[in-house]
């Protein structure tokens, strides 16, 4: 397996990131080699395994769905890197 | 002070002996970070106010008699755990002058039982690293030799706590960063069971395999404050709902009749001959004190390095997805629309590390590949977590090397895949979700420490602290300290 150029594009495109020409080269050179030796792992034979999801196989635990946490509006909105009026401010969405 | 280096039991004493104040001690403290973080850099968030107001609290509780054996201790915390008094940054610029609303779990957990914060410490961004060479406010330096890394993720605990600026501190672990670091400073480094602390408040990397732990001088001190520390949180949902638990108890057991496992086959290869030799003393020890020793062969272990960089990016890029310039975290100054904000504000904000494995794990993630190597990699960690549990059937504990060698110069890895494969006596316990810790056990010719790592079954962390305070009392290599402090 070998990414390309474009492949390398097209995963920063999905991951959200915005990355340089000059990013995308290097990142390439680097994915390949993280990749080259992570395909020892195909070599293994994993037939009738389970993946194993949890260190310990626990099941996820689910709580009563009720609103237990108040109203802690005016101290999460803190860190907003931009505000108005208790929402936070993104650009337009909707023409 | 009389003396640079105390441990927990040492302060904790002289505080109920009424020898010394919090308010002495934290001013101590806060005056050694005052002449030495300049120049370490282990420390990303100091704030003097809030430690003595904290020590003052301290002070009124010993003075009524309401006191704790933690109360007045001073503790620092690496920065993946989100303080209300301190800023929380995970080492990223990403989260620059960050203020958390809430005290991470293990920070509440060890406030309540009166420990005094003396302010945040330095590490690998999102604890992405094995060196501390990729935080985004600067390498942190290791007091044993001003060119070898301190280790990493956990660079600042470790040497904080090797240079005397703390007595313990705080890390945390995904595949190694507790572990690695306390080897490279020559300093005490405990990971317990994955769940057994709460997660709660721990700035997500891989959630499958983070765990908060510590660092100290002695196992006795982990010891100490461990139980304090862990517990269950209900707004965790992989915290593990255990009774509580005395980690000293065996303490002063010894060894005798145990059996100790050494996977031989796997980690001769490679191997500095001298971090051999000091791995063999430890092993020496245990059968002069009565311990048999278990030859024992985990073969699939050494794919423990490919199935983690799968599992581990994969979980770091589902995480990190959720710094999108819009809640928290920074945002670009300029872009075209929303799409445009969230992806140049991701590029800014995130530093080479952490989008290499956001990338990593999007592409194993993503359709036609997630099979191949998402399912393939839980697959083989299935394998050998099993070979550990089948080896705990017959061995109390497994003595291994934490590294192949001693703190290496910086640079000298700075090519991803070298760095990678630098992990591979650490991430396989990892994965197995195993407790596992690091302690002193010699000094290389190069002048750089070198550890020793112990691992039992999980939710065996009493055990192991006993296993490694057998030999913390037949040795001094953790009493050693650099020289020039």
């Amino acid at each position: 397996m070998s990414l390309s150029l474009d492949d390398v594009r097209r995963i920063a495109d999905l991951a959200h990131i915005d990355i340089s020409e000059e990013q995308a080269v290097r990142m390439q050179g680097e994915m390949n080699d993280i990749f080259k030796m992570i395909e020892r792992i195909q070599a293994v034979n994993t037939d009738g395994i389970e993946p194993m999801m949890h260190p310990h196989d626990a099941a996820q635990r689910l709580r009563e769905d009720k609103v237990v946490f108040g109203d802690n509006r005016e101290e999460n909105m803190k860190n907003a890197p931009e505000e108005y009026e208790g929402l936070f401010l993104v650009p337009q969405v909707i023409e | 002070m009389e003396k640079r280096f105390y441990t927990v039991a040492e302060l904790s004493r002289a505080l109920a002996a009424k020898k010394v104040s919090a308010v002495e001690l934290a001013k101590e403290y806060l005056a050694r970070i005052e002449a030495k973080n300049s120049e370490l850099n282990c420390f990303l968030d100091v704030r003097p106010e809030e430690t003595l107001k904290q020590a003052e609290a301290a002070d009124k509780l010993i003075a009524e008699g309401r006191a704790g054996r933690l109360t007045g201790v001073p503790i620092a915390h690496k920065d993946i755990f989100v303080t209300r008094e301190w800023a929380s940054t995970a080492a990223s610029r990403m989260l620059e002058g960050y203020m958390s609303p809430f005290d991470a779990a293990v920070v509440a957990k060890l406030k309540s039982a009166g420990m005094v914060t003396l302010g945040k410490l330095n590490c690998d961004e999102f604890a992405m690293g094995s060196a501390n060479e990729n935080s985004a406010y600067g390498k942190v330096l290791n007091p044993w030799d001003a060119n070898a890394v301190p280790g990493g993720s956990s660079g600042g605990s470790s040497s904080c706590v090797a240079a005397g600026l703390a007595p313990i501190a705080t890390a945390t672990d995904t595949g190694g960063s507790i572990r690695e670091p306390a080897s490279f400073t020559g300093v005490t480094g405990v990971k317990p069971t994955y769940g057994r602390p709460s997660r709660l408040g721990m700035i997500a990397f891989a959630s499958s395999l983070d765990t908060a732990g510590l660092m100290a001088h002695t196992v006795e001190d982990i010891a100490w404050v461990l139980g304090d520390m862990v517990g269950f949180e209900p707004w965790d949902s992989t915290s593990e709902n255990l009774p509580a638990e005395d980690f000293t108890r065996d303490l002063e057991k010894g060894v005798k009749g145990m059996r100790i496992g050494v996977p031989r086959k796997w980690f001769q290869k490679g191997l500095d001959p001298e971090v051999a030799a000091s791995i063999e003393s430890v092993i020496e020890e245990y059968r002069r004190q009565g311990a048999q020793i278990v030859e024992i062969e985990l073969p699939t272990v050494e794919l423990g390095v490919p199935v983690y960089y799968v599992v581990a990016c994969a979980e770091a890029s589902s995480n990190l997805s959720r710094f999108d310039g819009v809640r928290y975290g920074h945002r670009a100054a300029e872009y075209d629309d929303i799409q445009d904000m969230i992806k140049k504000s991701r590029n800014e904000g995130f530093g080479a590390e952490p989008k290499r494995r956001i990338l990593i794990g999007t592409y194993v993630l993503s359709h036609g590949y997630y099979d191949a190597y998402y399912l393939k990699a839980q697959k083989v960690r299935r394998l050998i977590t099993e070979e550990f549990d089948c080896a705990f059937q017959g061995v109390d504990a497994i003595i291994s090397p934490v590294t192949t060698g001693t703190a290496y110069d910086f640079g000298a890895k700075s090519d991803p895949v070298s760095a990678y494969l630098g992990d591979l006596y650490t991430v396989p316990m990892s994965l197995a979700g195993l407790p596992c810790m690091s302690m002193p056990c010699g000094i290389h010719s190069n002048g750089r420490p070198i550890g020793v790592q112990l691992t039992c079954a999980r939710f065996e962390e009493a055990k192991m602290l006993g296993i490694a305070a057998a030999w913390q009392r037949a040795t001094d290599w953790h009493l050693r300290h650099p020289n020039g402090y």
